[in-house]
């Protein structure tokens, strides 16, 4: 029944196969696909706490062996570490609940301030990495798709494969190595030059998304400035996810150009070209999106390698500074969120899905 | 036809996955099996010979004519260069592949027998059981798996260890979020398997719930395991080598570890110092790109809708009339239903 | 006038992995304007393959020699085998069209009917958009989709499957085609369903005036349909003859066991009376094996969403060695109730007994005693057997697990016997599932269904997978085997003719609901329910000169 492929190799939504009945109604659709969101959080957010506590607590991780016995005690008895498990995990849920992911160790700063500092720029980052996926992937899952079994959809098709087998951190390095260190013609790493970066910090009303300060400014230089950083960093992580859409829209337009409605109106006169952009990509969007939507995740761990290989001051190169440090509360923090934004991410792409999906909108 | 009808006892080795598939591929295909096939051998043979292989042990730093010294860049003594920490570069690359294989045969051995016994009890006896194992499942799955096995190396190694503490880290934190994706495809076909009548045919002939397990849907079921393994051993060399770059990885003097040496070579990179990042770069790249193509060209071949040509023909009525046609012992109504 | 179509010596070969297939094989045919010509075979026979070479429909694999010349209306002629590109693409939909088998899957879900049907005109002529969809709405209104101007905007889903192949017909028809080939178009639809798109197929004829090729495999729909009738069996064209002509006299060996393979209503009544007549004295005061009474069982609704009533207070019994026709279209409820005799679907209300076990409420461990004197044939002999054990090893698996037998090697001998007695060579016991034919694999199937000597027999739609001549045979195989063994069966079927020829009682299934029951020569010889009436008018008879005596006569009481 299902035209949907559940290939293996694509992350399918399995919420979707939960509440897509027919006859369901777009709205009670979302409110089920919104309940959904609270196991899922709850069960993240309680594996990340078990796993991170299963061994012990975050004071003996980080300082064990450098502090004397008793003033590890008292720290640990100062953090509130020496209560029953039980009660801590029902504090960390309650602190959750209101928006209170912890206290780092190393630098004191909340979590929650950590993430709203640093995840202007991971979004910049993951906005950036999109566009490239999306320009790239997406046409050429559409050629390949079209020119399935022949020379375009091989060249195509290994070129995803290396998209995909080559670790975002170290396309990363080579792009450095080529475009920094050997033509010398984008920045090595980081935002923006430093000067740049002082300008805009200075600037009122800064929203960390170094982008749109800069356009404000409305000085060139700047705007060029951060968009040669961005280069790199946003082909290294785009090509990867790109790879990913690339093969995602191959295989599910082949899927769709084989179904029977493609045959009918190819029986009624319709040009080919016609029968792949209208007939079989837009019922195989539905599969797509899902998908792509999962990636989200993917998308998310490469900005952590993406950003350390660019010192790309990001949440990703935060987490890494903080995992140098074996400051486990400030890891346990960001993960949990990074947790709840996947979590309403997919909520918001399944919404999507569906909206495409006429047999639910009606 | 013939011959599999005739003899089906003598042709049960060409029925072994990857053997049928490369029998059944043609044109393209063949050619990316065939490669991956060539890409995982090289990998495998090295990791096993890779005492015999490498010039120098992985934590050499020096050989009779004194200290190798740091960042030397690639010469008849040391044909890929030293690293920053004055190791050698080629022999780091050998015994990498070691590192790399253990972890895979830990982790995708882990995951199949917990992955696949919880799929097979989910989708078997379904119910409240498997409403939530499918709920944590899919939290897990959606989630980042690399900060997962961040997570898990913090709990299982404390952050830094030997070497078997860092391979059993790596790969028991790449084991958490494989059973997910196990358990969703078994589980997915164990439900269609269930559904088919030769399984209701076992219940209603009175067979209990282990037989109608064991000797009905688990061998059924298994069909896209082959494709699963080798997408899985690719995303555990990507996820050991992304741990070790953010530093979890295994310490130097304990075993060779690509993604450490990658870490260690991002500051060359700047200053111009390739052959500490392009060789164990490669090496990863080459060995994913192989298992990759291996598992990709087993999902065209096992998905008929992506299949490019029918297999055989179904067998055809004895009809008990002869009209005078010489046997035209093929339907193409259902060669034709294959092919889409 | 000159042929609309003309086929001459056309061939058709599949490159396929087993190595090249010829399909069909050197096929003359001509259509003329304005007729019905009926292409009709079994599977394998290439109909479908040569309709679509009319269209060039045909996938790459795919090579063609011979012509077939298409002319249009204009006058105009092309040879669609040597055509291709934007050539092949104005004939395609303008001088032929095609209607699908699968009305569900020949609509693009995403896209609005009227949108899909102003594609196909707007692909050849220069149209407004506004334009198109006046001429939607009226081809909608003319195929008889009721209120066009609003459902001209309705996405696939929110039709039924009969008006699914209205609107698939209506795209057809847009363009006003000299010819529309449509393959197996009733198949997927339900009888009475397909009394209607039989009929707006007549008016294509009729009022559009274009010539019809009708591929199928059902000879009652032939009768009614078709003005000529062309046969093919394995590729090749057998016979070619008027409908009447066809049917009365036979030339060929094949057609005329094809025409005596169809299952007539009627033809039961013999065998009901000799096995009514060799029944013991004492056999109306038998305790009944299976008895139901007001049987209700219900799938629960998931989220909130109503529950779904399959069967609603149906009442049944069988005696020991009595046969039970279960005869009703899809969503009947007639494979659930065979389903819950075997505990594989839970019964929600009244009462089930079946061989004195309870089933309301029983659970596993209860039914198990009496799995070893029930057996069950499945509809699909694809699936029915585990792909992975041999023929023998499947049919030796209720011996085994009920202790007869050690293992299937042990059973051997049983197995070889049980073959025999279903007309299979022992050495078909070596075979895996897939080297043996649909027909094959459902006589194997009722060998394992009777390894046990079973005093019930379940058999749900047990030949609707097969080509006629099979199902006649496995049908023959039934009876003897019946004759034999003196089992009590439940027999279900969605064809009147097929349960007529085996069942002692016919029960007739509506929506969950048992409207009628009674001997054959009740229920089909004189039907009291409405609901069966309607079933009865609707089944076409496989002769024309009887089946355009009956529409006439139906015709006259509709209007």
């Amino acid at each position: 029944m299902t035209t949907t492929s559940e290939a293996p190799t694509t992350r399918a939504g399995a919420p979707r196969a939960w509440a897509k009945k027919p006859g369901g109604s777009l709205g009670r659709y979302i409110a089920v696909r919104a309940l959904l969101i609270i196991p899922t959080v709850f069960i993240l957010v309680t594996t990340v706490f078990v796993l991170m506590r299963a061994t012990g607590d975050p004071i003996t991780a980080a300082q064990g062996g450098r502090l004397p016995a008793d003033q590890l005690a008292e720290r640990i008895h100062e953090a509130g570490y020496d209560r029953p498990i039980l009660v801590q995990y029902l504090d960390y849920l309650g602190g959750i609940l209101t928006g209170d992911f912890g206290t780092t160790l190393s630098d004191r700063r909340p979590v929650t301030e950590v993430i709203v500092t640093f995840g202007a720029a991971t979004l910049e980052l993951a906005f950036y990495a999109l566009i490239v996926a999306f320009l790239v992937g997406i046409p050429l899952g559409r050629l390949a798709a079209f020119h399935r079994d022949r020379w375009p959809d091989a060249v195509f098709r290994v070129g995803a494969i290396l998209a995909y087998a080559t670790p975002v951190f170290f396309a990363g390095l080579l792009l450095k190595l080529v475009f920094s260190v050997w033509l010398d013609v984008l920045p090595v790493a980081g935002r923006a030059s430093t000067r740049t970066e002082l300008t805009l910090s200075r600037q009122d009303g800064a929203t960390g998304i170094y982008l749109i300060d800069a356009l404000k400014t409305g000085d060139p230089a700047i705007i060029g400035d951060v968009l040669a950083h961005a280069v790199l960093p946003a082909l290294a992580l785009g090509m990867l996810t790109a790879g990913v859409f690339l093969r995602v829209v191959r295989t599910n337009v082949i899927s769709t150009f084989g179904a029977g409605y493609v045959d009918a109106a190819r029986s009624r006169g319709v040009p080919e070209r016609r029968l792949l952009r209208k007939h079989a990509y837009r019922p195989a969007l539905i599969p797509i999106v899902t998908v792509v939507g999962l990636q989200i995740a993917l998308l998310l761990a490469g900005a952590v390698l993406t950003e350390s290989t660019f010192e790309w001051k990001g949440l990703g190169f935060q987490l890494a500074q903080y995992l140098q440090a074996r400051d486990f509360v400030a890891v346990q923090g960001i993960v949990a969120v990074l947790a709840v934004i996947v979590a309403l991410t997919n909520f918001i792409v399944d919404i999507i899905a569906a909206l495409i999906d006429p047999r639910v909108r009606y | 036809m013939a011959a599999t009808a005739s003899s089906p006892r003598a042709s049960r080795w060409t029925r072994l996955p990857v053997i049928a598939q490369l029998r059944q591929s043609v044109g393209l295909q063949r050619g990316m099996l065939v490669t991956g096939l060539v890409l995982t051998a090289i990998f495998v043979l090295t990791a096993i010979l890779a005492p015999v292989l490498a010039p120098y042990g992985f934590s050499q730093l020096r050989g009779p004519d004194g200290a190798f010294g740091a960042q030397q860049p690639p010469s008849a003594e040391h044909w890929l260069g030293t690293t920053q920490g004055g190791y050698d570069v080629l022999s780091r690359l050998i015994w990498g592949s070691r590192t790399a294989l253990l972890v895979i045969i830990v982790a995708v051995v882990a995951s199949i027998l917990v992955g696949v016994t919880l799929g097979l009890i989910s989708g078997y006896f379904g119910g409240w059981l498997d409403r939530t194992l499918v709920v944590i499942a899919d939290a897990i799955y959606a989630f980042p798996s690399l900060l997962l096995a961040i997570v898990l190396a913090i709990v299982i190694s404390g952050g830094q260890s030997s070497m078997w503490g860092g391979i059993l880290a790596a790969a028991l934190s790449i084991t958490v979020i494989f059973i997910p994706q196990y358990l969703r495809v078994t589980r997915a076909e164990v439900i269609r398997i269930k559904s088919e009548a030769f399984v209701e045919s076992a219940r209603v002939i009175g067979a209990g719930h282990a037989r109608i397990m064991t000797r009905h849907v688990l061998r059924n079921s298994t069909r896209t395991l082959p494709l699963i393994l080798t997408l899985n051993a690719s995303e555990a060399i990507l996820t050991l080598a992304g741990l070790g770059f953010l530093g979890f990885g295994i310490e130097p003097t304990a075993a060779a570890e690509w993604g450490y040496d990658l870490n260690k070579a991002v500051s060359d990179v700047t200053s111009g110092i390739w052959w500490t990042s392009v060789f164990p770069g490669t090496a990863i790249v080459l060995v994913v790109l192989g298992l990759t193509l291996v598992g990709e060209s087993l999902n065209d071949l096992a998905d008929p809708r992506l299949r490019k040509r029918a297999a055989g023909a179904e067998p055809v009525e004895d009809l008990g009339v002869d009209p005078a046609v010489p046997g035209a012992a093929a339907t193409p109504e259902t060669t034709k239903e294959a092919a889409r | 006038m000159t042929d609309l179509v003309e086929i001459r010596d056309l061939a058709v070969t599949f490159a396929t992995d087993a190595g090249p297939v010829r399909a069909v094989d050197g096929v003359s045919l001509a259509v003329h304007p304005g007729e019905v010509l009926a292409i009709v075979g079994e599977s394998g026979s290439g109909k479908t393959v040569t309709a679509k070479s009319i269209l060039g429909l045909l996938p790459e694999t795919a090579t063609v020699r011979g012509a077939v010349v298409l002319r249009n209306k204009d006058g105009g002629e092309a040879d669609v085998a040597q055509l291709s590109g934007a050539r092949l693409r104005q004939v395609r939909g303008r001088d032929a069209a095609m209607v699908f088998q699968e009305p569900s899957t020949a609509l693009n879900p995403v896209y609005t009917v009227g949108w899909q049907i102003a594609e196909g005109l707007r692909a050849h002529g220069r149209l407004s958009k506004k334009e198109a969809r006046a001429q939607a709405i009226d081809i909608l209104r003319r195929v008889g989709i009721p209120d066009p101007e609003t459902r001209v905007d309705h996405y696939p889903h929110q039709f039924s499957g009969g008006q699914k192949q209205r609107i698939v017909i209506a795209q057809a028809l847009a363009l006003d085609p000299g010819i529309i080939v449509a393959d197996e178009p009733t198949t997927a639809l339900d009888v009475t369903v397909q009394a209607e798109i039989l009929d707006l197929l007549r008016r294509c004829r009729d009022e559009f005036g274009a010539a019809v090729v009708l591929i199928t495999h059902n000879m009652g729909v032939v009768a009614d349909l078709a003005d000529r009738v062309a046969v093919m069996y394995q590729g090749e064209l057998v016979e070619q003859a008027p409908v009447r002509e066809l049917f009365e006299s036979p030339q060929e060996a094949y057609t005329q066991q094809l025409l005596a393979a169809v299952p007539r209503i009627g033809e039961g009544l013999a065998r009901a009376e000799v096995r009514a007549a060799r029944r013991p004295e004492d056999w109306d005061e038998q305790e009944p094996l299976v008895s139901a009474t007001d049987l209700r069982i219900v799938y629960p609704g998931r989220f909130r969403q109503p529950d779904f009533v399959a069967v609603d207070g149906v009442s049944f019994a069988i005696k020991p060695g009595e046969v039970l026709g279960l005869v009703g279209e899809s969503g009947s409820g007639k494979t659930t109730i065979g389903r819950a005799m075997a505990g594989l679907t839970r019964v929600s209300g009244g009462s089930l007994s079946v061989l004195g076990v309870e089933m309301n409420g029983a659970r596993e461990r209860r039914i198990r005693p009496i799995r070893s004197r029930v057996g069950f044939v499945f509809q699909d002999p694809a699936t029915s057997f585990n792909p992975l054990l041999t023929i023998a090893q499947c049919v030796a698996e209720p011996l085994v697990v009920h202790g007869r037998a050690e293992s299937s090697d042990d059973a051997r001998a049983r197995v070889d016997e049980l073959l025999e007695a279903v007309q299979l060579p022992r050495s078909y016991g070596d075979r895996f599932p897939h080297e043996l034919s649909g027909g094959q694999r459902q006589r194997a199937s009722l060998a394992r269904a009777l390894a046990l000597d079973p005093e019930l027999l379940i058999a749900d739609e047990p030949t609707s997978a097969l080509d006629v001549s099979v199902q006649a045979r496995v049908l023959d195989l039934f009876d003897e085997l019946h004759r034999e063994l003196g089992f009590a069966a439940l027999f279900i079927s969605h064809d009147l003719a097929v349960v007529d020829m085996l069942a002692d009682r016919i029960a007739v299934l509506h929506r969950g609901k048992l409207v009628e029951e009674g001997t054959g020569e009740q229920v089909l010889g004189n039907p009291q329910d409405p609901y069966t009436r309607r079933l009865l008018a609707s089944l076409p008879v496989p002769d024309p000169v009887e089946q355009a005596a009956r529409r006439a006569q139906w015709q006259a009481e509709a209007s």
